[in-house]
């Protein structure tokens, strides 16, 4: 177990910034949100590496930047094995130069992380790099205009996997990015969501105090994506865990906790019609897709509850 | 000749120098024919010899981008590759030299697929030859290691601030065990001191890496990495010379033999250079003028040093081992031809294709292609297209 103070409350966070204002996130995108709170948690000295997608390309537009710390972007598919690079550089450096190896912290969308970086990821996550991974997943390639990735969830309709009039949206479920962690043997692998801010910030404590890899898999609302009200991307993200869809739970050595135990489940039907990428899933031609969403969710929700049950 | 004798394989001569280099962080994945060299370098990491990291990756496109990573921290880094591994880098190839990330890589020249085959052809060199890089070819197993040494220097030149490749013909080369002489650690030190970092990856400094960069500056950006490497051909100079100085062993972009009374001669990349050479000479004790010109330095293309070279020549045939597919010429033909174009005085040229994938380039090739330039040269007419020497038609 590591040692690590968590809060208990918003006001103990730190206020220094060190992600500035003024980048070019749309109102109502959720990164920033897990950016500022990552950057709080995880002590000086410390360097970010970022893949291709919106975090990248919305706060680094030449000759501006958002970031005052180091920040490295080196292509879509590689952020972890350019972040291993890094690593194994300052392993080196500390020994030969006396340089204090910094903290490296990941960023990387759903595209970046369960598709084209998968590899990558894989590969840094075997090797053992110390690296905080963290996919903010807002569940389809958003950057290049919404197109479906292994991340968009079953029924949700994107530019590529559109909600026809034979085939109603995606069909197939979103990958397991934690489970595929914890299949690398990693210490520590934890959900977020912007709607949790102070359970986020506790699992950025803890991956923050962690040797070695982490992932964290932070649940990121993108409104223009979605097709919801920018206002509402918090209570959209409160939704998704109230509605056991995004359940939060975190893996630590061996053990399996579920951070937020949603007893009574709101309707899914909730979270969905608050977004233009499900509304379909409300037309009665379309019952048979929305039952079984309702049976993954479940499934998935009991299994959780076993592992957390048999792992205690 | 400063250094001691001994025998060493291709790859084992790189995997030698890189040792010697002292570098901090070797990130790379086995390919044949140059996975001796990354073997040797975790035998040298695991039994305390070098005090390096070595990122064992999961494919070459992480090669590069941890070693992209880890040059912009400062550290001093190399990779090696060839054939489908530099194919499956080539996205970071333009990124690493874009961000200025001095790494040094050693290339086995390999053909590229398909059919699957492991032996030499230039395919990957010239692949490489767009992206930035500053390209290096060697010889012989000397050059393997002397080059290796250099590329170094040159790279981490506060001048230049550029990767560099080195070539060396799979297997012919990377896999042929030869004499050569190899420098004392201290000797190497005194050439290649340790690299000193320009903007590192520093929380003390932080600097943004890699951002996005549009219609506004991009176009400045890619001229000022023009200029970058212009600007490397003095440095690379320089370092030839003072190396050239320091070991005895003299190192020029161009290398020619007979070239000052020729009349007709080869250029040509590589191992096979020699093979020419030897053919050459033969020749000339039979009265013949020919001449031959190799390239140890590809990139940045030596452009004014061939245009002097060849001014007396009457034709020129250019060699490749490689082919470019629906083009005027091969790579190499494409770059003499543009380079002689202006000039009053050039050349007949005419493209030689040969050795694919590892077949042999005998002496009768090379004599076929001298007779070739002669004919050229007396006719004044040059062959349609290409010709390919050593195939089966």
């Amino acid at each position: 177990m590591s040692q690590f103070k968590p809060i208990k409350s918003l006001k103990e966070i730190p206020v220094k910034e060190q992600f500035a204002p003024g980048h070019r996130l749309c109102a109502g995108c959720t990164i920033p949100q897990v950016v500022r709170l990552a950057l709080k948690a995880v002590p000086d000295p410390k360097i970010v590496v970022n893949a291709t997608g919106c975090l990248e390309v919305a706060t680094t537009i030449f000759p501006y930047t958002s970031w005052k710390i180091p920040w490295v972007h080196n292509a879509f598919e590689n952020a972890a094995a350019t972040a291993g690079g890094i690593e194994a550089a300052f392993r080196i450096l500390e020994k030969k130069r006396g340089i204090k190896k910094p903290k490296i912290i990941v960023f990387g969308g759903d595209g970046g992380t369960f598709d084209i970086g998968l590899q990558a990821l894989s590969g840094a996550l075997e090797r053992g790099h110390d690296l905080i991974y963290i996919c903010y997943d807002n569940e389809a390639y958003m950057n290049t205009g919404i197109q479906r990735s292994s991340a968009t969830p079953k029924g949700a309709a994107t530019t590529t996997s559109p909600a026809g009039r034979v085939i109603p949206g995606k069909q197939e479920r979103k990958k397991d990015l934690i489970g595929i962690a914890i299949a690398h043997g990693v210490s520590y692998a934890a959900t977020m969501n912007p709607a949790y801010p102070t359970d986020m910030y506790n699992k950025l404590l803890k991956a923050a105090s962690k040797k070695g890899p982490v992932v964290l898999h932070y649940f990121s609302v993108c409104p223009t994506g979605w097709r919801s009200d920018p206002s509402q991307s918090i209570e959209i993200a409160r939704l998704a865990v109230q509605t056991r869809i995004f359940p939060l739970y975190e893996y630590e050595d061996g053990k399996y906790k579920i951070n937020i135990l949603v007893k009574k489940p709101k309707p899914i039907e909730d979270y969905f019609k608050l977004q233009g990428r499900f509304r379909h899933l409300l037309e009665p031609k379309n019952k048979w897709l929305l039952e079984e969403i309702k049976k993954d969710v479940e499934e998935n929700w009991q299994r959780l509850l076993k592992l957390a049950e048999i792992s205690t | 000749m400063r250094g001691r004798l001994i025998g060493l394989n291709g790859d084992t001569a790189v995997a030698y120098a890189v040792k010697q280099a002292d570098v901090d962080v070797i990130a790379a994945y086995p390919i044949t024919p140059q996975t001796i060299i990354v073997e040797k370098l975790s035998e040298f990491v695991n039994n305390g010899e070098l005090n390096a990291a070595f990122v064992p990756v999961e494919s070459e496109h992480s090669a590069l981008s941890a070693s992209v990573g880890a040059a912009l921290t400062g550290a001093r880094v190399f990779t090696a590759t060839a054939s489908q591994g530099l194919a499956l880098m080539y996205e970071i190839l333009w990124i690493a030299s874009s961000l200025r990330a001095t790494v040094v890589m050693a290339l086995g020249n390999r053909a590229f697929s398909a059919p699957i085959n492991i032996h030499c052809s230039h395919d990957d060199a010239y692949a490489a030859r767009d992206t930035g890089w500053i390209e290096f070819f060697a010889e012989n197993v000397q050059e393997a290691y002397d080059l290796t040494l250099q590329a170094f220097k040159v790279s981490e030149d506060k001048q230049v601030l550029l990767p560099s490749i080195v070539n060396l013909d799979g297997f012919i080369l990377t896999h042929s065990l030869e004499g050569l002489y190899v420098l004392d650690d201290k000797d190497v030190r005194e050439f290649l001191p340790p690299k000193e970092p320009v903007y590192p990856v520093d929380p003390e400094h932080p600097v943004t890496y890699g951002p996005l960069d549009l219609y506004d500056y991009y176009i400045e950006h890619k001229r000022q990495q023009a200029e970058a490497m212009r600007n490397s051909y003095s440095t690379i100079l320089k370092v030839f010379e003072e190396y050239s100085e320091f070991t005895g062993r003299k190192y020029e972009p161009i290398k020619t033999y007979g070239i000052e009374d020729a009349e007709v001669a080869i250029a040509i990349l590589g191992s096979s250079a020699g093979t020419a050479r030897y053919v050459a000479r033969k020749l000339r004790k039979e009265g013949k003028k020919v001449g031959v010109i190799s390239f140890t330095l590809y990139r940045p293309f030596p452009a004014s040093e061939l245009r002097k070279l060849t001014r007396g020549l009457k034709a020129l045939a250019v060699m490749d081992r490689s082919y470019s597919f629906g083009s005027p010429g091969a790579q190499l033909f494409m770059d003499i031809a543009a380079t002689l174009f202006n000039e009053k005085e050039r050349p007949l040229l005419f493209n030689i294709i040969y050795g694919l994938g590892g077949r042999d380039l005998k002496p009768e090739h090379v004599e076929y292609v001298f007779d070739k330039a002669f004919e050229v040269a007396e006719t004044g007419e040059t062959p349609e297209s290409e010709i390919w020497i050593g195939v089966r038609e």
